[in-house]
């Protein structure tokens, strides 16, 4: 079957998707955004996290026909959506703003790679304050979890711009990692949202 | 397979009606997992997202008809006054992403013993509105669980919602795993008071082939506060009758060892959690003002 859905604010299409096949596989193996990962496949690591109409959820859990005429935000698309949503306020997708936001094109998305501020050189500057604070946090070691955890704590900071610790722990209690023992991702979370505060 | 997307609720029960063997799909949390690791190949996936009532509750005079795909943080965010046992057990379901999608209908669909839900739904008193193109009826919810992962639905039926008594007194939710996020039960209960009625309700999960109520628990309780004028004078509950009726819900389980944990062991949780789920609410119902407690007695 065929699928049409809105992927980081821009429209696309899946044609010859099984019917029981999952969002997350329609994401990697389809549209080739591998930026999703895929390890339980049953919900119980959050490393496949995306936003569906705004809402975090495993994409492992959604069937692909689910999604039909719907918003994804992947992973790929973090960082013009944090930007849009710095510049226009709300949640950043077209379902909470009424000005068509710009999204990120299937092909910058295939190619995005993560481009920090270079701490030596300055350069780079392609990514959400999210994923800027767990490259300065130490938070990434395998990676496998990160995407998922970006998604994640984005859409936690975006509902508490002031987050306890256990805000925090509650909003990536369905995210597993196993390298990092949590705590660098502790640090990234509050540094992200100790800078969004200093910025407003 | 054939991916079944009804418009309308009229359609989905068209629908199911020409393919009773069709899954019904909502949020998803159960049905893909089986997809995923090809326990289940159904010959019709039967999407629910497209009907819209069924992510709606209405709040009534006596209960809440809780839509059936209303998901889990929904009921956590809105519901927490008419509905605390079921709050706290929504709290307790896997992760935020799950209980974004997951909902009690689903629960119920599946039956399973481990479900969240199905313990402060006991609790409670609630029905089950499930619906065919032959017609819509109520399934009291003490019926409606009749084997392990089996429930009451026919072929045809979807379930539209769940009509779920709002609480009259304290209601509280316990759960025993490994951690506090992304647990599958190894045992759960909830305990509702019902000073309208002067009863207690019970619940009990996983530990017993499906979800369960200590009713000789409840009739012994009920009996003994009744006898002590305990719902009129607010006393503490004398601790002989908390242990009583800690080994009678012990005694209404009926478990089995597995990779979660033994019987042995589901027995004696569900015992601690009946005496302390006991004594939460009854602290909180003693701290009601005297005069409240009366009032609540005489309705």
């Amino acid at each position: 079957m065929r699928v049409n859905f809105t992927v980081n604010g821009r429209p696309q299409e899946a044609d010859d998707v099984w019917e029981g096949e999952s969002l997350l596989y329609m994401l990697r193996e389809r549209l080739g955004l591998p930026g999703s990962k895929n390890a339980c496949e049953q919900g119980e690591c959050g490393s496949c996290t995306v936003r569906l109409d705004g809402e975090p959820v495993c994409s492992c859990l959604v069937a692909a026909g689910q999604v039909e005429g719907r918003e994804v935000v992947t992973v790929e698309g973090l960082a013009e959506y944090a930007k849009q949503r710095s510049e226009h306020g709300g949640c950043g997708t077209d379902s909470c703003n009424s000005s068509r936001t710009a999204g990120t094109s299937l092909d910058e998305a295939k190619r995005w790679a993560a481009r920090g501020i270079d701490s030596q050189t300055g350069e780079g500057g392609e990514l959400s304050p999210v994923q800027q604070a767990f490259i300065d946090a130490g938070a990434v070691q395998c990676g496998f979890c990160t995407p998922g955890l970006l998604v994640a704590a984005d859409e936690m900071l975006e509902r508490h711009p002031n987050p306890s610790d256990a805000d925090i722990r509650e909003a990536l209690s369905g995210n597993l990692c196993r390298c990092t023992g949590y705590e660098k991702i502790m640090d990234a979370v509050r540094l992200a949202a100790a800078r969004q505060s200093e910025e407003v | 397979m054939d991916f079944l997307r009804p418009a309308s609720w009229e359609e989905a029960l068209a629908a199911k009606a020409e393919h009773p063997t069709a899954v019904p799909i909502a949020g998803g949390t159960d049905v893909m997992v089986e997809i995923n690791f090809d326990h289940r190949r159904p010959e019709y996936l039967l999407d629910l997202n497209r009907v819209g009532e069924l992510s709606e509750w209405e709040v009534g005079e006596e209960t809440v008809r809780l839509g059936a795909s209303v998901p889990y943080t929904r009921i956590m965010e809105n519901l927490r006054p008419e509905l605390p046992g079921l709050a706290l057990a929504s709290h307790t379901v896997a992760s935020p992403q799950i209980r974004n999608r997951g909902g009690v209908g689903g629960n119920l669909g599946t039956a399973s013993p481990a479900g969240d839900a199905h313990p402060a739904l006991l609790a409670a008193g609630a029905q089950v509105e499930a619906e065919s193109v032959r017609g819509s009826r109520l399934i009291p919810i003490d019926d409606f669980y009749t084997g392990v992962k089996r429930n009451a639905l026919a072929p045809d039926e979807l379930i539209r919602a769940v009509h779920i008594d709002k609480a009259d007194g304290p209601q509280q939710y316990s759960k025993v795993g490994t951690r506090n996020a992304m647990v599958i039960a190894v045992c759960a209960f909830g305990l509702a008071l019902h000073p309208g009625t002067r009863t207690v309700r019970t619940g009990i999960g996983s530990a017993a082939p499906t979800p369960v109520r200590a009713k000789a628990a409840e009739e012994f309780l009920n009996a003994a506060l009744d006898e002590g004028g305990f719902w009129d004078n607010g006393r503490i509950i004398t601790p002989s009758v908390a242990k009583q009726f800690a080994d009678l819900c012990a005694g209404a389980c009926n478990p089995i060892d597995d990779v979660r944990g033994t019987a042995s062991y589901r027995r004696h949780a569900v015992g601690v959690m009946a005496r302390r789920t006991l004594m939460w609410t009854w602290e909180s119902y003693r701290g009601t003002d005297r005069a409240a407690r009366r009032m609540g007695g005489a309705a």
